[in-house]
Formats: C-alpha cells, sequence, structure tokens
C-alpha cells in the first residue's frame, strides 16, 4: 500500500485497511519505536480525534521537533515538518500566523519541548498562539539513550543521573497553565479513549492549547528504573491513576509513589494570538482612515 | 490599505531602507529579536506591517525567530529577520534547517564590532566567515554586501529574489554605518520592481515529490494546506523528503544543495570594476568600505598610478572568476576589511601566487579612511 493511493479522496478498501492507515504514510513502515513505546498509541489517539471533529486531513500540519517522537511527523501522511531540537513551536507559530486556517499541531518529545525549547513553550502559551501542542512526556531522553530530562522525577536513574537524579523535575501542566494556555491536560498513552476524547475537545478550541501524555519508554527509562518488562511502566500508570478533571494544576506534580493525577485541568477562553493582531490591524485602518 | 511601495525620492537610514526593501519585495511576515544595531529594521516594519497586512513578531530569541521565518515561508509567505553578530550566532541553528529543508527567507546581518558581545553601537566586517560556514555542514549560502542606503534598499529586494529563485535563506551583509548613516534612496514605481516567485508544482499532488530537482538543480515547493503532503525534515533525506541516512543519499543531496549555487554562480555574482582597464594595483572591497576606497582609487590615479577598485557586491558565493581573471594583469591586490583578514584570504586563494595580496586590516569601530587606503596604494606602487 503506498502512500500515494490513499491521498486525494478516493474511497478505501475495508478489508485491506485499517480506518486509520489513511492517515498513515504505509510505505515508511516499519517505524522506529521499540515495543511497549507509548508515542506510537498517542499518535493513534490524535488521528482519531481529528477523524472524530472531522479535520480535513489537507488542513492538518504536523510540526516535530528532534527525538524519538519527533520521528512522528514523517510517518503520517498530512503536511510533516520534521524541524531542529526544541524549534517545533517557533517554526509552527510561522505555519499557523501564515495560515490561520490550518490545523497547526506541535507533537514532540519532553526534552525537545520543556528542555532545550522550554523558553518557547511558555512565550507561545503567552501570546497564546493558535497551536495545538501534545507533548509525549516519557520522563527520559529515548532517542540519544536515556540520559537526565527536566521531568526525570528525583531519585530516577539515567545514563547521567547513575547515582539517581537529584533535580526537581517540571510539572508541565503547572507551568502551562501559569503561562497562559487556554487548555491543558494531563493524559497517558494507556488511556487511549480519554486522551483521544481531550485531544478531540482540544481540537474544536482555538488558542493555545496543551495536553501531556505520559508515555512508556521501556528501553530506556523502565529499565533503569525497576519497571523492566515491557508492560510495567503501563501497570504503574494504570494502577496509580486518578482522574480528577479541574484539578489545581500546582497539584498535579509527579512523584513516585505518589497517585498520578490525570484530567482536563484547565479550559478558558482567550482571544487568540491572531485574533489580537487581526484587532490591531483594524485599529491601525481606522486611525489611518479618520486621519483623511 | 496602506502603501506598500513608497515610490520617490527619500532621505532614509539604511535600516529604514532594508525594511522597505523587504515591503516593496513583498515580504509579509517579519519575527526577530531585538539588537543594537539592528532594532530600527523590526520597530519600521512594526509599525508598517498592520499597515499593509503583514505579520510581525517580536519572539523570545533569534532561535525562534529564525525557525518562525522558515515555518511562515513553508506557509508561503515570504519572510525575514533582521539581526547583528550575537543574534546571528544564534540563527545559525536554524539556518542551517532552511538550507537542507530549502526554504527561501532573508536574513539581515547589520554587522558590529565582535567577538561576542563586543561593540554594540559601532562599525564592524568582522561576520563575513561566519556568513558562509557559520552553521555545521558543508552548504553553500548566498550573501550580499551594501555600501549605501539605496544600495540597502536595492539589494533587499536582490535577496528575496535570490531567496525565492534558489530556494535558499540568504544574507544581506550590512553593517552599522550603512544601518545608521542616512542618504537618498529613490524607490521605482512599483511596477519596475522586478519580483522573482518560488517555482510551484506543476504535477498533482500524487506524482509531486517535494525534493526532486527541475534540471536547475532546484525542486518546486509546495505550501503547507496545500494538499500535497509534504514531508520535510532537517535529516539527510531522498526524493520524497524521507529521511534515508545513508552515504548515497547523503552524497546526492548535499552535493546538489552545493550545486545549485556553484552551477548557477554566473548569474548569483554581481561585482562594479572600476578603473581596471589598465589596473596593476587592484583594491578589493566590499560594504561600506568601498565608499572610501572609491575616493582613494581617485586621488591616486591623479597621482598618475594605475590602480582600479573591484567592489564585491556578492560576497559569497565569492566572485572566484573575477580575481582569477585580472590576476592575469594585476600585479598586486590591497585587501582593506574591518576584520583581520577574511576576503583577503579568498582573495589571495584565487590570485594563487600570480600576484601579491596585501591586508589593510582594521578590527572595526571605525571606518578606515580613504587617506590610509591612498597611503597604501602610494607604498605598494613603489614596490
Ligand atoms: C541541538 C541539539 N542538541 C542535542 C541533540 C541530541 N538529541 C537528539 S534527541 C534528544 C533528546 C530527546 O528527548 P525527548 O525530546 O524527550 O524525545 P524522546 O526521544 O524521548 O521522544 C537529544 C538531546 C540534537 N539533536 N540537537
Ligand atoms: S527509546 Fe523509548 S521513546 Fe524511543 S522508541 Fe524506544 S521506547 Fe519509545
Amino acid at each position: 500500500m503506498s502512500h500515494k493511493m490513499t491521498r486525494g479522496k478516493k474511497p478505501l478498501l475495508p478489508q485491506e485497511l485499517h480506518p486509520m492507515d489513511q492517515w498513515l504514510r504505509s510505505e515508511r513502515m516499519p517505524h522506529i519505536w521499540c515495543a511497549g513505546c507509548g508515542i506510537g498509541p498517542t499518535l493513534y489517539a490524535w488521528v482519531r480525534a481529528l477523524d472524530t471533529v472531522g479535520i480535513d486531513k489537507d488542513k492538518v500540519v504536523y510540526v516535530s521537533g528532534i527525538g524519538c517522537c519527533g520521528r512522528g511527523s514523517g510517518y503520517l501522511d498530512v503536511d510533516g515538518f520534521h524541524t531542529t531540537h526544541g524549534r517545533a513551536i517557533p517554526f509552527a507559530t510561522g505555519i499557523k500566523l501564515v495560515k490561520p486556517d490550518l490545523c497547526v499541531n506541535v507533537i514532540s518529545g519532553d526534552g525537545d519541548i520543556f528542555s532545550i525549547g522550554g523558553n518557547h513553550f511558555i512565550h507561545a502559551c503567552r501570546r497564546n498562539v493558535d497551536l495545538l501542542v501534545i507533548c509525549t512526556n516519557n520522563f527520559i531522553y529515548g532517542m540519544t539513550g536515556g540520559q537526565l530530562a527536566a521531568t526525570t522525577p528525583i531519585g530516577d536513574y539515567s545514563t547521567t543521573t547513575p547515582y539517581g537524579n537529584i533535580e526537581p523535575p517540571f510539572n508541565t501542566p503547572y507551568l502551562a497553565d501559569a503561562s497562559g494556555a487556554v487548555y491543558v491536560a494531563r493524559w497517558t498513552s494507556i488511556h487511549v479513549r480519554l486522551l483521544e476524547k481531550s485531544i478531540a475537545e482540544a481540537l474544536r478550541m482555538k488558542g493555545f492549547r496543551y495536553i501531556e501524555v505520559l508515555s512508556p519508554c521501556p528501553v530506556n527509562y523502565g529499565r533503569r528504573n525497576r519497571l523492566r518488562e515491557v508492560d510495567d511502566i503501563a501497570k504503574w500508570f494504570w494502577q496509580s491513576s486518578v482522574i480528577r478533571h479541574g484539578a489545581d494544576t500546582r497539584e498535579v506534580q509527579i512523584e513516585k509513589g505518589k497517585p498520578i493525577i490525570l484530567g482536563n485541568f484547565v479550559k478558558r477562553e482567550k482571544l487568540s494570538y491572531y485574533g489580537e493582531l487581526k484587532k490591531l490591524e483594524e485599529k491601525v485602518k481606522r486611525a489611518a482612515e479618520a486621519k483623511k | 490599505m496602506g502603501k506598500t511601495v513608497l515610490t520617490g525620492k527619500h532621505f532614509w537610514y539604511g535600516n529604514i531602507a532594508i525594511a522597505e526593501g523587504a515591503i516593496a519585495a513583498g515580504c509579509r511576515f517579519f519575527g526577530g529579536y531585538p539588537i543594537t544595531p539592528a532594532s530600527e529594521i523590526a520597530e519600521h516594519i512594526s509599525k508598517r506591517f498592520p499597515e499593509i497586512g503583514g505579520i510581525f513578531v517580536q519572539f523570545e530569541d533569534e532561535l525562534a525567530s529564525m525557525a518562525a521565518i522558515l515555518g511562515a515561508s513553508w506557509a508561503g509567505a515570504k519572510s525575514m529577520t533582521a539581526t547583528s553578530g550575537p543574534g546571528l550566532s544564534l540563527m545559525m541553528e536554524n539556518l542551517g534547517l532552511g538550507v537542507m529543508m530549502e526554504v527561501p527567507t532573508v536574513v539581515v546581518n547589520i554587522q558590529r564590532g565582535g567577538p561576542s558581545t563586543g561593540l554594540p553601537t559601532l562599525t564592524a566586517q568582522g561576520d563575513v566567515m561566519q556568513a558562509k560556514w557559520g552553521s555545521h555542514g558543508p552548504y553553500e549560502i548566498i550573501a550580499l554586501s551594501p555600501d549605501s542606503p539605496q544600495e540597502a534598499f536595492d539589494l533587499t529586494i536582490r535577496c528575496f529574489n535570490l531567496a525565492e529563485k534558489y530556494r535558499v535563506p540568504v544574507i544581506l551583509l550590512a553593517s552599522e554605518t550603512v544601518g545608521h548613516s542616512a542618504g537618498k534612496v529613490i524607490v521605482p514605481p512599483e511596477n519596475e520592481i522586478e519580483l522573482i516567485d518560488r517555482k510551484k508544482p506543476t504535477v498533482p499532488p500524487e506524482e509531486y515529490l517535494p525534493y526532486k530537482p527541475d534540471e536547475d538543480l532546484i525542486p518546486p515547493m509546495a505550501y503547507a494546506g496545500e494538499g500535497y503532503a509534504i514531508c520535510t525534515t532537517g535529516l539527510t533525506h531522498n526524493e520524497k523528503g524521507y529521511p534515508d541516512v545513508s552515504a548515497e543519499t547523503q552524497e546526492k543531496l548535499v552535493r546538489r544543495l552545493n550545486d545549485k549555487i556553484r552551477k548557477h554562480m554566473e548569474e548569483i555574482v554581481d561585482v562594479e570594476e572600476e578603473n581596471m582597464e589598465d589596473a596593476k594595483i587592484a583594491v578589493v572591497s566590499y560594504g561600506q568600505v568601498s565608499r572610501p576606497v572609491k575616493r582613494a582609487v581617485k586621488m591616486a590615479r591623479e597621482d598618475g598610478i594605475k590602480v582600479g577598485s573591484i567592489k564585491l557586491i556578492t560576497i559569497w558565493p565569492f566572485a572566484e572568476n573575477v580575481i582569477r581573471k585580472w590576476a592575469k594583469q594585476v600585479e598586486l591586490f590591497i585587501v582593506p576589511e574591518l576584520n583581520y583578514g577574511q576576503i583577503y584570504l579568498e582573495v589571495k586563494r584565487e590570485v594563487a601566487g600570480n600576484s601579491e595580496t596585501v591586508l589593510v586590516p582594521r578590527m572595526g569601530g571605525k571606518l578606515i579612511t580613504p587617506q590610509e587606503i591612498y597611503r597604501e596604494i602610494k607604498k605598494v606602487s613603489k614596490k
């Protein structure tokens, strides 16, 4: 099945295709992700949500940075931009502001979005740029072999914290909330249905929307942190998670041995950056006309 | 709507001329971060864009600015940023991405003294080599250097045209004394400004390969949202835009990225030659230094010295054929620069021992005077 056959509006043969295959560049399979990785299920939830909301595939833009998760933009049959480490958000901002009718999404790893790209994240929240940002947080740098991330829980092991991590991690929903995002949620890649619903809800909104997806990395995180089996992290997520919609984001920090709070935390209305830009243009135009 | 092209005669600072040149070239997206001595470009554009429907964003840093102008270009806008040395250093990351993804865009560098924070308010030409290879990997770039507000206006338009034609980030390598000096700028009528737009695909989406070049080595460019399912990456990629990290694909892709510039040198390279017909001495200069050179050559000619001037308007790719040609006649090349010898190295390499090459360096901070260059001409003419 070549991806070209799925382009355009040709009917698909149900017996040959999984309903989601039309979103895939099938000729690029197999993908690089390991067994048990949470990135694939996250993307599955995303495309299902796009389908549910009924967004035209030709209008979907997928921007990613660098990392295991960053590779996703090359696997889906939409406009895909695999950019530089940390810079997916400003790159996507450029696209969205020029073509406001497009559905622009950033899907990338926690190192990408919160370490090297942290500054862009908070400023895009503050500006309320019209983007959906999904971060697959696997608590580690997957692509480069398991180094410390800005999301690694205290005490955890990585290849650069061989004696255990001493740095407190970011509480990313709180960061997004405090910086001005209009939608903030946290799910895990195990909670595919709820994640899909949350993404669909976010897709229907405007402004800066952020969803953190806790995502197993059995290979580079689990193995070093007593979550050795492929589904150990999934089990941890399943057993420890508590759904609390509207939770105060100050209280959702992830700590080992404590419940993981999931849910749709923040939903607020605010004119998006593009909306403000257009308002400004109007103001300038009116002032110019008054002068005449 | 406000007027886009301000046809007429103006008295503008170089930085304003650059901003207006960009607007006249069709630039409608600007992403930047304030820095002396380039800020006036952003300030002027922030005032003009809301009048003409352009999008101006002051980003959180130059990393974001550079990334955003690439994104904007992929969405179909002509885009630009403007900075100075410290900012250019940060932009190098995504300038490389622009080279690899083949994104038309323009980066203005109003040079100031370096290294590091250096001389924020004073002039220099220290970023010539950084403009060429400041980002990692083997690539070719186009950079132009203006010597006056009028040339700043004209060359900004040319930067956009070259960027669009060759699908590359193009650098306008100006400097503080050009950005901050005022001069007469004539803006032609809109219909007399020749503009080039990037090639668009002529095939339907199912036949489109985003990195399959035409004979001119340049692939047509689809925009985001047009149904072409663009796949693009900073990784080494094949014609489909898919990552393919093999030596063979690297060879093919990177060779083409270089060749699409190298094989069009004749079209890209622009120099101004004066008094060269019988010259035994040639002064090679660029940007602001060309102005004192002009005076110095005139003074020396009055003394009967056979000296001419070669002004490089295109800095990169280097005008190697021009230097090689004149090296057959000229016995000595003088290269005055506001650095410790950057273009001098290029000249010397092309002269290849056929003539002598003399550097007149200044580390920046102030211009070289006509008298200083004249004295140098006098000195070498006695050899
Ligand atoms: C500027 C730069 N620095 C470092 C790297 C190396 N690098 C590649 S991916 C990565 C981290 C990936 O971690 P994350 O963003 O969490 O994504 P994951 O692989 O876990 O999905 C790093 C440091 C790079 N590509 N670019
Ligand atoms: S290393 Fe981790 S994040 Fe990367 S593909 Fe494997 S499981 Fe996923």
